[in-house]
């Protein structure tokens, strides 16, 4: 921690403690998670990576937020962000993460450590190499319920079995003593599910749940996801480059593009009415099952920037199609995400009701 | 968790292999010693002539010839040689009989003894030495290993691993020598250095040993610490201790637990082996403090050219370095339950 971000920290605690709860007012957020204006920077040998730039979002319990975006869009990092996994290294954090009327990015390391895994917990993409390989599944159930509830090592044991039957797993209780590396891939993943549900977090962040898991297996994961969901009412951020898994899920879609939401509103607006190029693309290059299979795939030309030399103005820029109908506006102004319609909002420089035209008249007929 | 059963019938699987293995390597020794001279040209006759005394008589020569069985052909000499090893030799050719007890690796050239008897009253000072020096090691390097992993570019780190480059680098008989002056003659702390049984007087026995300790463990601690560091840095990068942090876990948890456990697995697997190649004798520390171990023996023997001595220390490092093997096999086998049974 740098020494400037460790006073402003004090101040924030200090403020923090000095207010009543009722009496924050405006700061006060609904939902249950409420991120604002959140940069995470890594200095490095090269420059400044920008990797979360400006970033605000909120989901609400019984919501799912899908995040959208390639590789290197920070996805990750603003998950991780989220649960405090970048204390212990050199990231540079600012902005507001609000949980549940709690402010993570001022609070103390060892509060944070008492909310991961017991209000918010996280599912990680390949569950072979996220869980821990000496260690039998129910053994590291019973570690994280432990930490965050006082109970035996047999209650805790119980409770393992109990929730590794929830997620699914045939025979919970001789499952709960094999390795990972005995459980079949969907198997590992019902059970990295059951160790982030096993004190019934409030925020559930699924990092590409799907990706490493075999294509019939996916369908199950995510039925499983919602199933809890359901049940816990839980909020849940899902994270991935995968359209299809957000629109099987998400009730809110946040597009990502080197670092920065460009657009964001419900899966509606997002499937049905697209206002960004950048998602025309992404919607371009998904596969459609209901469609001529003659027809290619359309590629987004040109690849993700580099975070440290984010291009100037608009950092899709490069790669857009449309960059000209500007006027050179996106090489000299960075366009600010602004409401096109109640809960959408779309970061672009053409006018609105061009873009609305555009999206009508050559880029839905071809999708 | 593998079944009693299954561990039973790794282990047992396992110990077949280790015989197997000290088989072949009993035929390795006896084609250094014995088959080896004879590709290069040497008869019978010359080869006997090494286990005679100065200046021998050809009849001489002939009744070692005779007596030792070198003139009969190989497979019944290695069959004898081995039966020495597990039986006991009966010298019965001549008019002298002889009984070697088992394992007998023959006579010495120097005292005419059975080499064994020499060797049994010399493993503890070198079994004394292994086993400090290892615990001391062990611990230290693995401790510093850890420690600079989790600070890497600290001062600390930086100042550890110069030292550790220079304790990998710095021969024993300089490090050695040094600690006698420093410790032994100038501020006489450990003076009138000499091996007490640890029966006999075991704090004497540990205040003897410890410059001798300390020196070998440097070199090795060196090494480990290296080692630690790198699997340290390697296994604190995975996946799962990001899931062990997401999970709330105390920092403390997060390395020894689940960083730790998984950074010293091939660990294990060196230890063994330094430490089963050690027992076989410490040559240089023990030269240098002075120590009458297996080492210094095997330096006696090669200068005194006493074959017999030369091939009973080589087996039984092999023997000490196989035994460790095999520890370690079943030990790695409980670390990591990956390992199939």
């Amino acid at each position: 921690m740098t020494r400037p971000q460790r006073d402003r920290r004090a101040r924030a605690m200090t403020a923090a403690a000095a207010m009543p709860l009722q009496a924050r007012g405006p700061r006060e957020p609904r939902e249950l998670l409420d991120v604002r204006d959140l940069q995470i920077h890594f200095p490095t040998d090269d420059g400044l990576v920008k990797a979360v730039d400006g970033l605000s979002f909120q989901v609400d319990r019984g919501h799912t937020l899908g995040i959208v975006g390639e590789s290197g869009s920070g996805k990750s990092v603003t998950s991780l962000g989220i649960l405090g996994l970048h204390q212990g290294t050199n990231a540079l954090i600012s902005g507001e993460i609000w949980l549940d009327g709690e402010e993570l990015v001022s609070a103390m390391p060892a509060r944070i450590r008492q909310l991961r895994g017991s209000k918010m917990a996280m599912i990680f993409q390949d569950p072979l190499s996220s869980m821990h390989p000496y260690y039998t599944v129910g053994d590291q159930i019973i570690e994280a319920y432990r930490i965050h509830n006082d109970v035996s090592k047999t209650a805790a044991r119980k409770h393992a079995i109990d929730r590794l039957d929830r997620v699914g797993i045939p025979q919970a209780a001789m499952r709960v003593d094999s390795y990972p590396h005995e459980l079949s891939g969907g198997m590992r993943q019902r059970a990295m599910i059951a160790m982030a549900m096993s004190c019934d977090p409030e925020l559930l962040i699924a990092d590409e749940p799907t990706t490493a898991l075999d294509v019939t297996v996916q369908a199950q994961i995510l039925d499983l996801i919602r199933d809890l969901q359901a049940e816990f009412g839980s909020a849940v951020i899902i994270i991935t480059h995968d359209l299809g898994v957000v629109a099987e899920l998400a009730d809110d879609v946040l597009v990502m593009y080197a670092g920065k939401a460009v657009e964001y509103g419900s899966a509606d607006d997002i499937f049905g009415r697209p206002e960004h190029p950048y998602t025309w693309g992404l919607l371009g290059s998904m596969p459609r099952l209901d469609r001529e299979r003659a027809e290619r795939l359309i590629p987004i030309t040109g690849t993700p920037p580099s975070l440290i030399h984010v291009p100037s103005g608009c950092a899709f820029r490069p790669r857009c199609a449309y960059a000209d109908l500007t006027g050179g506006r996106s090489t000299d102004e960075v366009p600010a995400l602004r409401q096109t319609a109640p809960g959408h909002l779309s970061a672009c420089h053409l006018p609105v009701g061009q873009r609305r035209g555009i999206w009508a008249e050559k880029i839905e007929p071809n999708l | 968790m593998p079944t009693l059963y299954q561990m039973i019938r790794f282990i047992i699987r396992r110990l077949i292999i280790t015989v197997f293995l000290l088989i072949v390597v009993s035929m390795i020794t006896f084609a250094i010693f014995f088959l080896i001279p004879r590709l290069a040209g040497q008869n019978s006759y010359q080869l006997a002539s090494q286990y005679v005394g100065r200046n021998p008589t050809p009849a001489a020569i002939h009744a070692i010839e005779q007596k030792l069985g070198f003139n009969e052909p190989l497979a019944v000499q290695y069959g004898r040689f081995a039966k020495g090893i597990v039986l006991g030799a009966h010298y019965n050719a001549g008019p002298d009989k002889t009984y070697c007890p088992p394992p007998c690796f023959g006579y010495s050239f120097r005292n005419q003894q059975p080499v064994w008897p020499m060797m049994l009253s010399d493993i503890p000072v070198t079994a004394s030495l292994a086993f400090g020096a290892a615990c001391l090691w062990l611990v230290g390097g693995t401790a510093i290993g850890v420690l600079s992993a989790l600070r890497r570019g600290s001062v600390f780190d930086r100042a550890a691993m110069g030292i550790a480059l220079a304790g990998v680098s710095l021969p024993i008989f300089f490090t050695g020598l040094i600690a006698l002056e420093l410790f032994s003659f100038r501020w006489p702390i450990f003076p009138d250095l000499q091996f007490v049984p640890l029966t006999e007087n075991p704090y004497l026995w540990a205040r003897n040993l410890v410059l001798p300790w300390t020196t070998l463990a440097f070199l090795y601690a060196a090494l480990y610490a290296r080692l630690t560091r790198a699997g340290m840095l390697e296994t604190m990068g995975e996946d799962y201790i990001r899931t062990a942090r997401a999970k709330g876990l105390p920092e403390r948890n997060v390395i020894v637990k689940h960083g730790l456990r998984a950074a010293l697995t091939p660990i294990v697997t060196i230890f063994g082996l330094d430490l089963g190649l050690l027992l076989g004798g410490a040559v240089l520390t023990e030269f240098t403090f002075s120590l009458h171990g297996l080492g210094l023996f095997t330096v006696l023997a090669i200068q005194n050219s006493d074959l017999p001595q030369i091939l009973g220390v080589v087996m039984l490092t092999a023997f000490f370095v196989v035994i460790a093997n095999l520890i370690v096999d079943i030990l790695y086998a409980v670390v990591d339950p990956r390992v199939r049974y």
